[in-house]
């Protein structure tokens, strides 16, 4: 909402200055987005009187024009509009004179002939093409009434009026008319406001004489209201009016259409206007219903709609001849030539008129009102004060009486709370004197008995129902800033993050301690990106109404958000990743679900090197074996009681068939590592890339193993080591557990540290080689003691392997 | 020559043998030449039988004083040459120091998960919990409980990603107030929760836009809770957040779910409240909004509201992260450009 700080001034005796009223207004309860005035940074641009106008001899549009600027001579300056004529008072940007955008006007010369300025349109000195009226839209602006020429303009086009444009709340539509305003203004300055008296002169004519209403469910249009005008004349408003519009963002467009606005800034009250003659059939009628299907509407803006039968319409009883609430049709529009006009104001529906407007797109000045309700004490008024100034403006007779085929009576709202209460939730200590004096500043009637306050709350209050709007209304008057500050008091609550909430922190920190950063991706994503590198099998999850295809599923898996950074990365040339994400998938695992089960996954991703070359080192690539031992290092911090197994898969078609272990707790499934497979590397446009992805949820589920202290050993450890050769066939997880089996009660760790495979090996073979240690931790160990043990292991070993000892 | 001078003969030469070595090993061999059995000093104080009985002590007491001051030359004269060739071997081991060092590999937390914990720990110490929620929403906590019935403008389908007609990607943290307010009990004492988390909105992506970013709620439910302890909460958590000296601005808003209702600005960074394009010309800067939990938002979750009340409050962690850092672009946050990730290292 707009707000001329000059219409203002018409209701209350302001004193404090513009600026100064916008900071209080915001700190009281609505926000100002700013402060402007249109002649900000003009200058020297006046009101000329155009003496005459001659064609330029050597241009078909340009005119040479002598006009009065005030000054001694007429200024000679030539004009392209196409609606420049001789005798017009006009807008003159004068030599040196800055116009809109900072833009600086010269003496200069057009097609050889001196031009001393120019001629103006309203866009150029800073106008929206929007409120422009459109006669002058493509041409320079025309005085409507004779100005001393080289006055300067602002005065008459109202651009040294301070607007203040109040951002509006959706509970404030108190505040979209300016008595509303001025009420709230009133209240911050502790003023009282001043509204005309509306008298309104009836003809003998009888308006329920020439015209039938009536409203098929009051539900529709609980209050509805018809006047009637005879004989009007419709020409342009008067300059105060227009000025008064286009300040508000509202295009003036004829007397009769610009009261119907007017009176819609002034009271929040939108109004309609048709064109009583272009109403079918005989008798006048107007029905407001809903449309039927299949009905259409041409509306003003020549839009043709489709009606549905929630779209409560306007008809003349043959046919819709507005939406209601929304906008008029063009069968019915005020034109030049209207003679006899109806007038509408009404309540309507708000749930309709929002749905109606959204759906044919025509969000209008007067559907956000209906959306978010009217005064409906000022219903009839802003009917009678449109029909007494239209009479002013367009002559005419207004007919007697009005016809409401629906009606509401306003009545007050009596909300009882007591002072104490409006304390305790403030925490404050404010007298009960003090908070009667701050809602009696709104205006509402309050009666103090013994600390018990009965408030009177008027209509055009629509939006206090409740003790809390009280407190508020007391609190934003009495002043935010004023409030004490202090922190909750009262039990002691014990804040600490869950056994969950701390193993997931745990998780972040592990990984980033092995060199891998945080993203976070997109949730949604499209179906295919979804569904790959699942670790179960699920059902997707669709939007129902998405804003793009590629963010219309949600993911099922994280490695593919991975994928996605990662080929934005190395796009930009980052080619050495260590990514992981910590987040939730959506599973559907049971037919019948529907809402998604939300499960805590980790997945990471690593390519490129894992150690870049620098002076001292070489470059090492990224392997399998990196980005195991990172999901190995993070399994151990679970201190889970049941052995991780990593054992071969080719369960994921999305992962290389030879380089993906599945990562087994105990017997259960909780993810899997590897290398993705290269094809699916190539559709994201990457080379050699490795991933893992843990269901986090169930290994936080699973039994875990706290620690019990062991004193350091005592007594010294002894070593064997051993190098056996394999068939290649033969896993390290098979000889490590084959030796673990028959290493003996001393045995206490198996260490592979060398694997071997070409030359000096047969072929189809490989060589492992292993440091068994042996400890006793109540004694020390005899070399015949480990002898025996080791020389079990060999034996089974080359049972088992048919290995060759090295 | 008396014993006497030979004795001081000898102690003069010594002493200017040592002081002339150079090495250990030849230092040595002159302490044992010297001070040897068969040394000088041995050899002159073998002609002390022919002295009298006054003479002999004073010339062995004099002798003994030479040993002793030789022997400490040459003690001093080593540890002289010990540090002299420490010093040499440590001058060979001289390293560039200007060369870089191994790079340790260390990975950054997401600049967001950074503002996420730093406010779960901030709220933690002041006794709050931590609570999720689900991503995926009914409409009866998304919107319902939070005094949004049917036909509010806050439920239209053009801000909400919906799954089925009740299901939707949850628009705010909010929920869960609302899960909390139904699952508590009173006796357990009050209600101080936060609710840091992901959610969506049926929005374009561009500089300022999201369709998915990060919210965290909170709310305080107890017996004499007011808004001057929610005015104080905010401070406290701006001021952390932000820096201590920042002016604010408290002033009346309007949610659906708290009345009376309050938004925060703060003194723009760029202009410490002169006013620029940062802040659109105001000199303020939103960042959070709050209120007193709206009565029929109790009610819904079965709160008795004559004796409970409390506050709630909400704020956009992207939000805080971009005024914090000065990110302008908020897709920066999910394109995971590892240029940018990792210039947030200072944790915390
Ligand atoms: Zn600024």
């Amino acid at each position: 909402m707009k707000v001329s700080y000059r219409w203002l001034k018409d209701y209350l005796a302001l004193t404090t200055g513009p600026a100064a009223l916008a900071e209080k207004i915001t700190r009281t309860g609505i926000e100002v987005a700013e402060v402007t005035q249109m002649s900000a940074g003009l200058k020297k641009i006046v009101v000329g009187h155009i003496l005459s106008c001659e064609p330029h001899p050597d241009s078909d549009h340009l005119n040479i024009c002598q006009v009065d600027v005030g000054q001694d001579e007429p200024f000679q300056i030539v004009c392209g509009a196409p609606n420049v004529t001789t005798g017009q008072y006009v807008i003159v940007a004068l030599p040196n004179s800055r116009i809109a955008d900072n833009v600086k006007i010269k003496k200069g010369k057009m097609r050889g002939v001196v031009s001393m300025g120019m001629i103006c349109g309203l866009q150029e000195i800073g106008f929206a093409d929007s409120v422009v009226p459109k006669e002058y839209v493509d041409g320079i602006f025309v005085f409507p009434e004779a100005i001393e020429p080289g006055t300067e303009v602002y005065e008459a086009l109202g651009m040294n009026d301070d607007i203040i444009d109040l951002d509006l709340t959706a509970n404030r539509a108190d505040a979209l008319g300016m008595h509303g305003v001025a009420h709230e203004v009133a209240a911050i300055e502790s003023l009282t406001p001043h509204f005309e008296n509306i008298v309104v002169t009836e003809s003998d004519v009888q308006t329920a004489d020439q015209l039938t209403a009536q409203v098929a469910d009051e539900q529709l249009a609980p209050s509805y209201h018809l006047r009637m005008l005879q004989n009007v004349t419709v020409q342009p408003s008067p300059m105060w009016l227009q000025t008064r519009l286009w300040n508000a963002g509202i295009r003036p467009i004829n007397n009769l259409v610009d009261v119907t606005n007017y009176m819609m800034l002034t009271y929040g009250q939108p109004l309609h206007a048709f064109d009583a003659d272009a109403l079918m059939g005989d008798h006048k009628q107007i029905e407001v219903r809903l449309a039927k299907t299949g009905e259409k509407l041409t509306t003003l803006d020549e839009g043709e709609h489709d009606l549905t039968n929630e779209d409560i319409v306007i008809t003349d009883g043959h046919q819709p001849i507005a939406l209601a609430g929304v906008m008029g049709g063009l069968n019915s529009q005020i034109t030049a030539d209207t003679k006899n006009m109806i007038i509408e104001a009404a309540v309507f529906a708000p749930t309709a008129v929002r749905k109606t407007a959204q759906r044919h797109n025509l969000r209008s000045d007067a559907s956000s009102r209906f959306e978010k309700g009217v005064n409906v004490a000022d219903v009839q008024t802003a009917l009678d004060a449109a029909a007494a100034m239209m009479t002013d403006l367009g002559n005419g007779q207004v007919t007697a009486g009005t016809v409401s085929p629906t009606n509401l009576v306003p009545t007050d709202k009596v909300i009882e709370i007591e002072a104490d209460r409006i304390n305790r939730v403030l925490g404050t200590e404010i007298a009960t004197q003090t908070i009667v004096e701050l809602l009696e500043r709104f205006g509402f009637g309050v009666v103090n008995t013994d600390n018990h306050l009965t408030v009177t709350i008027p209509p055009r209050r629509w939006d206090i129902e409740i003790q809390a709007d009280i407190i508020e209304e007391v609190a934003r008057l009495y002043g935010y800033d004023n409030l004490p500050s202090t922190l909750p008091t009262g039990d002691m609550t014990t804040g600490a993050l869950t056994t969950e909430q701390k193993a997931l922190r745990q998780t972040r920190h592990t990984l980033e301690g092995a060199g891998l950063t945080q993203a976070i991706s997109y949730a949604l994503t499209t179906p295919e990106k979804a569904r790959q590198f699942t670790l179960v099998d699920s059902a997707l999850t669709v939007l129902d109404w998405p804003m793009t295809q590629d963010h219309a599923h949600l993911r099922m898996n994280l490695i593919t958000g991975l994928l996605d950074d990662a080929a934005y990365n190395v796009a930009r040339k980052q080619t050495n990743l260590a990514l992981y994400e910590q987040g939730r998938v959506f599973l559907k695992q049971a037919k019948a679900q529907v809402r998604p089960t939300e499960i805590e996954y980790v997945a990471g991703l690593m390519s490129g090197e894992r150690q870049i070359k620098t002076w001292q080192t070489t470059a090492v690539p990224v392997d399998f074996y990196t980005i195991k031992g990172v999901v190995e290092r993070l399994m151990a911090t679970y201190n889970l009681t049941a052995a991780v197994d990593y054992r071969p898969t080719q369960d994921y078609p999305e992962m290389h068939p030879g380089r993906t272990a599945a990562i087994y707790v105990g017997e259960q499934l909780v993810g899997f590592v590897g290398q993705v497979h290269p094809a699916v590397a190539k559709e994201y446009h990457l080379k050699e890339t490795y991933v893992f992805q843990l269901d986090l949820a169930q290994i936080l589920a699973l039994p875990t193993s706290s620690v019990t202290a062991k004193p350091a050993p005592k007594f010294p450890e002894i070593t064997r080591d051993i190098a056996i050769q394999v068939a290649d066939q033969v896993s390290n997880a098979a000889i490590v557990s084959a030796i673990k089996a028959k290493g003996g009660a001393y045995l206490c760790s198996v260490e592979l540290f060398d694997v071997y495979a070409g030359s000096h090996i047969d072929a189809g073979k490989k060589s492992l080689a292993y440091t068994l240690t042996y400890l006793n931790e109540s004694a020390t160990l005899t070399e015949e003691e480990v002898n025996l043990a080791f020389e079990k292991v060999v034996a089974e070993l080359v049972a088992t392997f048919d290995a060759k000892i090295r | 020559m008396s014993l006497k001078e030979q004795l001081e003969n000898l102690q003069q030469k010594s002493l200017q043998d040592i002081q002339k070595v150079v090495d250990l090993d030849a230092l040595n061999q002159i302490r044992v030449e010297v001070l040897g059995k068969k040394g000088p000093i041995t050899e002159v104080l073998r002609g002390m039988r022919d002295l009298s009985n006054e003479e002999r002590p004073k010339v062995g007491a004099f002798a003994n004083e030479i040993k002793r001051d030789l022997a400490q030359a040459i003690e001093a004269r080593k540890a002289e040459l010990e540090a002299k060739k420490v010093a040499t071997q440590l001058a060979h081991e001289t390293l560039d120091v200007t060369l870089p060092g191994q790079p340790v590999k260390k990975g950054t937390p997401h600049v967001l998960t950074q503002v996420i914990d730093d406010l779960e720990d901030l709220f933690i110490g002041m006794g709050y919990q931590v609570v999720a929620g689900y991503e995926v929403e009914d409409e009866k906590h998304n919107f319902e409980m939070l005094n949004m019935p049917a036909n509010h403008p806050a439920r239209d389908m053009q801000d909400t990603f919906y799954i089925t007609d009740d299901l939707l990607m949850r628009t705010h943290m909010s929920p869960n107030e609302a899960r909390d307010l139904e699952n508590h009990d009173f006796a357990n004492g009050p209600i101080k929760m936060i609710s840091p988390g992901r959610v969506y909105r049926r929005d374009t992506d561009d500089a300022t836009h999201s369709h998915q970013f990060y919210q965290m709620e909170g709310q305080v439910i107890d017996k004499n809770i007011t808004m001057a302890d929610l005015k104080g909460t905010l401070e406290y958590t701006i001021h952390h957040i932000f820096g201590e000296g920042r002016d604010l601005r408290f002033r009346p808003s309007y949610f659906p779910f708290t009345e009376p209702s309050v938004e925060v600005d703060i003194a723009c960074f760029r202009c410490n409240g002169k006013g620029c394009n940062v802040c659109k010309q105001t000199g303020w800067i939103e960042v959070l909004g709050a209120g007193m939990t709206h009565p029929n938002v109790l009610k819904a979750g079965g709160v008795d509201t004559e004796v409970y009340g409390g506050f709630a409050f909400g704020l956009g962690i992207d939000r805080f992260a971009m005024l914090k850092y000065g990110v302008d672009d908020i897709r920066n946050f999910y394109l995971n450009d590892v240029r940018f990730l990792n210039q947030f290292t200072q944790e915390g």
